[in-house]
């Protein structure tokens, strides 16, 4: 087929999945949060709230865009589409799995595969301050210019220790290319433990993978390091003059970039989508089974409602459930389905991560956010990388 | 295509880097200094230097530039003043700025020897792995020079610009 309606058609069905996973990450990340501080979170819009992120769309989006009057107005508007735009053109060298044969069209489930995509995805990363420091200078607000400046600084600062935290793992790997990545962790040590970074010789890279975790919590000004939106001091920080499609770009580039290095961390460290263990001990029944507890668990609270409302859709969504463990079991569609189910797997057990820090931890003081960066990140950096060169080297 | 995107980045690169001279905001002409970085990167990119596209990425439209930005919010530097120009400033800064131009041109053509025109897509060096492999092999006495020399560059600007302890 012509490489270009091929490329077009990739990328509209990435961007339609993109797009969805951030609106409904949005209200994962609020049922989440409710159910860890015992509340039941969104539930009036459509059942259990599943219409919630349709209608804070539409709730943005008529809602009035104010222009504030003292703001620079180039740089106001600039601001939240650099921001969106480095967030989301990153997924475009992210693979997603292996190659597929869909009726005779062969293609890579990837928008394209770069030799350099470790360094275009820490290019982005570094093209994305500008979104943040740009909105808190142009906003002309004491709050928005303190916000834009922290998050300048946290992230410059943490850009440091993440770059060396990513190097080790390449060191081992010796590739830049995340497809060639994948593949250089496929296979098992014993027949059973998986060749992913954090457990693959000389130097398992558990500790990078640590760093590189830390680090991006304050790359994408997440709690605890959410310093510039530290609403008790600086009302919202950098957008706090933002309103309408504006300010949803700005929430739209934040969940963008969680979700672009939880798949680099999944690319990196955990071997992207080679199963945890062989197919031969049945790795390719897993999906099965847990959709097949899901929809237990549906049926088994369906039938003893906590509230009356449950009778009907708790069912409804195991019988889904149901569904889509049969589709796992259909050979043709397993091959393309297996890997796309680990990846998404990896991807979301870090994002639940994300959002069980955010709901535990309390944020950091400035002075130690920056401490901690310069004095115990750079340095475990620095000796992570250096005993990994050193063993690569010997080895 | 690739002459296509090189006319595109190519234009931009000049019209950001007469757009930093004019603008009068120093974040405006920070901002243009980024775009031409930007615009470098990508002709970088169409000529086959992979890494040194990305670099320029990195380092200077990334790193360096956003110390920029950020040293100029930090000082908040308002508009700058234009003060009044002398009459030979205004008429003459445009020939001469003509002259130059076509001397500097005349050498380049002079002294510099014929070469090939440039062609997208043949140089095939400029990957990771070539770069690597010259800067430890070949260089590897120049570039840890220079990261000496730039390590004493910081260690004098913290020396020079650190307040007196009494």
């Amino acid at each position: 087929m012509n490489f270009l309606i091929l490329s077009l058609i990739k990328a509209a069905v990435v961007a339609f999945v993109l797009m969805t996973t951030l609106a409904y990450l949005q209200w994962i990340e609020r049922k989440v949060i409710a159910h860890i501080q015992l509340r039941v979170g969104p539930r009036r819009v459509g059942p259990h709230g599943l219409l919630q992120p349709l209608a804070d769309v539409i709730k943005l989006l008529t809602k009035e865009d104010i222009l504030p009057s003292h703001v620079n107005k180039v740089f106001y508007f600039l601001a939240p589409f650099i921001a969106v735009f480095f967030a989301l053109i990153a997924i475009s060298v992210i693979p997603f799995g292996g190659e597929v044969n869909i009726g005779g069209v062969k293609t890579m489930m990837q928008l394209t595969d770069l030799n350099i995509g470790v360094l275009f995805i820490l290019g982005l990363s570094g093209m994305g301050v500008y979104g943040v420091a740009l909105a808190g200078w142009a906003s002309n607000n004491k709050y928005a210019l303190i916000g834009g400046l922290r998050s300048s600084a946290q992230m410059i600062s943490y850009e440091l220790p993440m770059a060396m935290a990513i190097a080790a793992p390449l060191l081992m790997l010796n590739t830049l290319s995340f497809r060639q990545l994948v593949d250089a962790q496929s296979g098992f040590y014993f027949g059973f433990i998986p060749r992913w970074t954090i457990f693959q010789g000389p130097f398992p890279q558990v500790i990078s993978f640590l760093l590189f975790g830390i680090a991006v919590f304050a790359e994408t000004n997440r709690v605890p390091f959410d310093l510039p939106e530290a609403e008790n001091e600086l009302v919202a920080g950098f957008h706090v003059e933002y309103s309408s499609m504006k300010f949803a770009a700005f929430f739209m580039a934040e969940y963008a970039n969680m979700v672009t290095v939880s798949c680099v961390a999944t690319l990196l460290f955990l071997g992207g989508w080679q199963p945890l263990f062989p197919a031969e001990y049945g790795s390719k029944y897993i999906p099965t089974l847990i959709f097949l507890f899901g929809a237990v668990m549906c049926f088994y609270h369906g039938l003893n409602p906590v509230r009356a409302f449950d009778r009907i859709t708790l069912p409804v969504a195991g019988v889904v459930f149901l569904g889509i463990a049969g589709i796992f079991l259909v050979p043709m569609l397993s091959t393309i389905l297996l890997p796309l189910f680990w990846f998404a797997a990896k991807v979301g057990v870090i994002l639940f991560v994300y959002m069980w820090v955010r709901g535990t931890l309390p944020r950091f003081r400035y002075d130690q956010l920056m401490s901690f960066a310069w004095t115990f990140m750079f340095p475990a950096a620095v000796a992570n990388l250096f005993v990994t060169a050193l063993l690569v080297a010997l080895s | 295509m690739d002459a296509i995107l090189f006319l595109i980045f190519a234009t931009l690169a000049v019209a950001c880097a007469v757009n930093l001279v004019l603008q009068k905001h120093p974040i405006a002409s920070a901002i243009s200094l980024v775009g031409v970085m930007g615009s470098l990167a990508v002709l970088y990119l169409l000529l086959g230097g992979e890494f040194i596209a990305m670099a320029q990425l990195i380092v200077y439209a990334g790193a360096i530039m956003v110390l920029f930005v950020f040293v100029i919010m930090l000082l908040n530097a308002g508009i700058e003043q234009r003060t009044g120009r002398r009459l030979w400033v205004t008429y003459g800064g445009v020939p001469m700025l003509a002259v130059l131009i076509g001397m500097a041109a005349y050498i380049v053509e002079r002294a510099l020897p014929p070469t090939e025109a440039v062609r997208f897509g043949t140089f095939q060096h400029g990957n990771a792995f070539d770069i690597g492999e010259r800067l430890f092999k070949v260089y590897v006495l120049p570039f840890e020079a220079t990261s000496i020399l730039i390590l004493v560059a910081i260690l004098g600007a913290i020396v020079l610009a650190r307040k007196e302890i009494s």
